[in-house]
């Protein structure tokens, strides 16, 4: 596996000005105490990230509008209209967090948001998302390889997938109840797929701090499966030796499986797979396998029986 | 109450009434107020308005005896039709928007996934009621024959909640809500019929009057 490392020359995450003397700086200026706070909530949703690399994972197709990126989304813990994400996820709290590492390795307990942010310098990957509902978009995600992240925990030999987990909480997601699937959110990948290069933890979209109904402040993107194992709001993380439940999966065996890569040869057992509809698009186009990522990550399963391993 | 439910300006009033969904999609896909997926939601609109109104369809006959209401069988016919009509509409959709006419993609599909099937044969068994819901079908066929035939509307509406509680991925409140619905309409028509037939029975063992 090629790891890639930062050059000489090239700014990581970690030669950032710490924010508290970012802060300060302003101080020392005698800005006031307004633009102080101001600051103080940078990384509220909607803020500029900036500084990020771009990458060559990205794909060239026409990006999905913003409106539509942040306007259409599924995040039951807010409601299970398309819509509702985005008028009812402003009662979630992106900042302070953290996420809790356990299990199979070295570095256990609480990782906060910030520390996070520095293990890897900050990249754009523009990737085609393809949902299980048969529609897709193109979304601008800014972030890290999640692979920075499963390095520095350093997992240990016994270590073969890895289980996340979303926050869930009641009075945070009063709307919850109505999921109609088991909480909180869980999901999973082996951890040759967690530590693809393709795999990221998002951070942003177009440029911005990750908005809540996207599942601030950061989620798992992997492009080549379908959209629900793309975890939002991860809280845990946990490194294990058996392959861990997944939310879809409890609810719904036959239709949800633990893979769940994108293939229009294997239908829902409600729907057809073979096409899906690009938002902003009027005809429909067919599904590639692995959603386009193939090349990439064809060879995770050789051999597997993916009408099997759906 | 009488005279306005049997006042023509009413019956005019309703029937605009029930073309407002349709003007408010039609005015939608003009000014950008169908969402980000208008096909979704198109489809998702046309099929809700189809089994309100089969629903408020079978409203009519309680709500004529609880209210004492008889005259409001003037409305039973064109709240039916406009099931027809939305059902028509949310077919097409799905026929055109979503499958673009590949015809055997859209028979293999009605054959193989449940939820289209029992959705489809909702919209077929509504299609002989459209077809004889004149005053003259109503005379060819005879009143009782009829009211048989038209008794497939609940058939119909059964398949539509079915149809929809299939098809949602885990939140089934509306799909159950609307299944609620029908069940005390039907309730209450089983009510209705044991005490006719109570009614009747009783008038037959009663001593005839010498």
């Amino acid at each position: 596996m090629i790891i890639r490392r930062a050059g000489a020359g090239e700014l990581r995450w970690s030669d950032v000005t710490p924010k508290r003397d970012y802060l300060n700086r302003r101080r020392f200026l005698g800005a006031a105490a307004g633009a102080v706070l101001a600051l103080g909530r940078a990384e509220a949703a909607g803020a500029k990230l900036s500084g990020y690399a771009k990458s060559k994972f990205s794909t060239d197709e026409k990006l999905t509008p913003y409106d539509a990126v942040t306007g259409y989304n599924n995040y039951y813990e807010f409601g299970t209209g398309k819509d509702e994400p985005a008028k009812y996820a402003n009662t979630l709290k992106p900042q302070p967090w953290t996420v809790k590492i356990e299990g199979d390795a070295a570095k256990l307990g609480p990782l906060d948001f910030d520390r996070i942010m520095k293990l890897a310098p900050l990249e754009e990957r523009i990737y085609r998302l393809r949902c299980v509902e048969a529609w897709s978009m193109v979304v601008p995600w800014i972030g890290i390889p999640l692979s920075a992240l499963i390095q520095y925990a350093a997992p240990t030999a016994k270590a073969k997938f890895v289980a996340f987990e979303t926050l869930y909480d009641t009075k945070q997601m009063p709307r919850s109840q109505w999921a109609g699937i088991p909480l909180p959110y869980v999901e999973g990948l082996r951890l040759d797929e967690a530590m693809h290069p393709l795999t990221i933890l998002a951070v942003g979209l177009y440029g911005e701090v990750l908005p809540n109904q996207n599942g601030a402040p950061l989620r798992l993107v992997v492009p080549w499966k379908y959209g629900f194992k793309s975890i939002k709001s991860i809280v845990k993380i946990r490194f294990t030796d058996k392959q861990p439940p997944t939310t879809w999966n409890i609810a719904n065996r036959g239709e949800y499986g633990f893979y769940s890569n994108v293939n229009p040869n294997v239908d829902h057992p409600r729907w057809s797979q073979a096409k899906e509809r690009r938002i902003g698009e009027f005809f429909k186009r067919d599904t590639v396998l692995f959603n386009g990522y193939g090349d990439q990550v064809a060879s995770l399963y050789s051999g597997m029986d993916l009408k099997k391993y759906y | 109450m009488k005279k306005f439910v049997s006042s023509r300006w009413t019956k005019a009033a309703v029937f605009l009434a029930s073309l407002v969904p349709l003007a408010y999609m039609v005015w939608g896909a003009f000014n950008d107020g169908l969402g980000p997926n208008p096909i979704e939601y198109v489809t998702r609109e046309t099929g809700d308005w189809t089994l309100r109104f089969l629903l408020l369809t079978l409203v009519v006959t309680p709500a004529r005896k609880l209210l004492s209401l008889p005259d409001l069988i003037r409305y039973r016919r064109m709240l039916g039709l406009f099931a027809f009509f939305y059902g028509v509409l949310h077919f097409t959709t799905y026929i055109w928007f979503d499958r673009f006419f590949d015809w055997p993609d859209i028979v293999k599909d009605i054959a193989k996934r449940p939820f289209i099937t029992v959705g489809f044969a909702g919209f077929l068994l509504m299609l002989p009621l459209a077809l004889t819901s004149t005053a003259g079908w109503i005379r060819r066929l005879g009143g009782k024959r009829w009211q048989l035939l038209h008794r497939l509307i609940y058939l119909s509406t059964l398949a539509g909640v079915i149809h929809y509680y299939w098809l949602v991925k885990s939140d089934v409140r509306m799909p159950l809500l609307y299944g609620a619905i029908l069940g005390v309409l039907l309730v209450f028509r089983v009510f209705a019929w044991a005490r006719q037939r109570a009614h009747s029975s009783r008038a037959v063992m009663s001593p005839a009057p010498r």
